[in-house]
């Protein structure tokens, strides 16, 4: 109880540093849609709607690098996260309290992006939410993780796409294939995988990732 | 409960300490000075467990449970206020009725009707006096204070002394500063980096 009471903590602190300065929503919304509107513009008239899908999906993983690169600015303004890795709590709770707010942002942006969507293109099917769901948790993992790594970095802005855009292939790879295959069920167990898989590797290394 | 061996450490080429041999028993107050980039800072990092150390052999007997630790940034949230920053560590670092203990504190040193301020909105002394409630909240057994006078007022650096008074031969205080005369009635030994 002690340990998900230091993680409700420290999600709640990232959520209200986020409704105080309104900072990283805003964009991130402001962000997807327009990625949309061009993305309707690029595309031919006659382009079928699958190509219309992989792009919803390049558009959320580029919002998701948005919301990783801000993730931790609250946390180094001042060394917070210095003060955080002293506290004597279990290190762990700082990544998951920090990824349950990535997992808030991605799933506003969505929540936006989705109807935006169906709007431009075509609406989306109950496979596709369920991918994005799926998605977010692996994203919100991972790339926390990697925002960390980043943040401690000189090159954080240039580091952090970098480590996330090979990783987060799977998810792309799963995500697209649970929107356009009549049979969705298996790309989304392989996303549940991917999320268990790197929910656990995040979780158990991220003490070694903010200390020496 | 503090001993230092050819202490040292690098930073790519720099070398930040370079061979400190060091012994603090419980209950001591170690003063150290030094001129700016002489390590200072460095040390405090290292006994403090956020740096390691690139060569020879540090001990501290004490988690990190029992270690307060005053950084020339205050380690707080800019955007929380006093006292939710106070809350928020009073509850990582398990502080029996915090509370209590976050308002004594804050009154104590002259915040309690800033409380409910945000800290982007405070002075550098305010901050600095925050940051000191924050390294105090949970009655740390080692106390390692970076510049704890930096920004300080008159009444500010009082409250300090008075504090510091207290704590000596209770606690296992060490304390960088530029001005070492205003402790040295206090330190039990003093250390002065090249």
């Amino acid at each position: 109880m002690t340990y998900l009471g230091d993680v409700a903590a420290l999600a709640r602190t990232s959520l209200l540093l986020e409704l105080r300065s309104r900072d990283t929503v805003p964009a991130l919304l402001l962000f997807v849609v327009s990625a949309l509107v061009v993305f309707r513009f690029a595309l031919p008239a006659d382009a079928s709607d699958l190509a219309a899908i992989g792009l919803l999906w390049i558009a959320v993983v580029f919002t998701a690098i948005l919301a990783l690169t801000r993730a931790f600015v609250a946390e180094r303004e001042g060394r917070v996260l210095d003060g955080l890795v002293l506290a004597p709590c279990d290190r762990s709770a700082i990544w998951l309290g920090k990824a349950l707010g990535v997992l808030a942002f991605l799933l506003v942006a969505e929540a936006i992006a989705l109807p935006a969507f169906g709007l431009f293109f075509a609406p989306v099917d109950g496979a596709t939410v369920a991918a994005f769901l799926l998605a977010d948790l692996g994203i919100a993992a991972v790339g926390t993780l990697l925002a960390a790594i980043a943040a401690v970095s000189r090159a954080r802005e240039l580091l952090l796409p970098l480590l996330f855009l090979p990783l987060v292939i799977p998810v792309v790879v799963g995500g697209v294939g649970a929107s356009v295959e009549p049979d969705p069920g298996r790309y989304l167990a392989f996303l549940g995988l991917y999320d268990g898989i790197f929910a656990i590797l995040a979780w158990a290394t991220f003490e070694y990732v903010v200390t020496e | 409960m503090i001993r230092a061996r050819g202490l040292e450490r690098r930073f790519g080429e720099t070398r930040a300490l370079a061979g400190l041999d060091l012994d603090v028993p419980r209950g001591g107050f170690l003063s150290v000075a030094g001129p700016n980039g002489s390590g200072k800072s460095t040390l405090l990092a290292l006994l403090a467990g956020l740096l390691a150390p690139t060569r020879g052999s540090l001990e501290v007997d004490a988690d990190r449970a029992e270690i307060g630790y005053l950084a020339h940034e205050g380690l707080v949230y800019r955007e929380l206020t006093a006292v939710e920053n106070l809350e928020l560590y009073g509850r990582l670092y398990r502080v029996p009725e915090r509370r209590e203990r976050i308002g004594m504190l804050l009154e104590r040193h002259g915040l309690w009707e800033v409380r409910h301020r945000r800290v982007s909105a405070f002075s550098r002394g305010m901050a600095q006096r925050l940051a000191l409630c924050r390294t105090l909240l949970h009655d740390p057994r080692l106390l390692l204070l970076d510049e704890p006078y930096s920004a300080l007022d008159d009444d500010g650096a009082r409250l300090l002394d008075a504090h510091l008074a207290e704590l000596a031969g209770e606690r296992t205080l060490v304390v960088a500063t530029h001005d070492p005369a205003r402790i040295r009635s206090l330190a039990s030994s003093e250390l002065v980096l090249a």
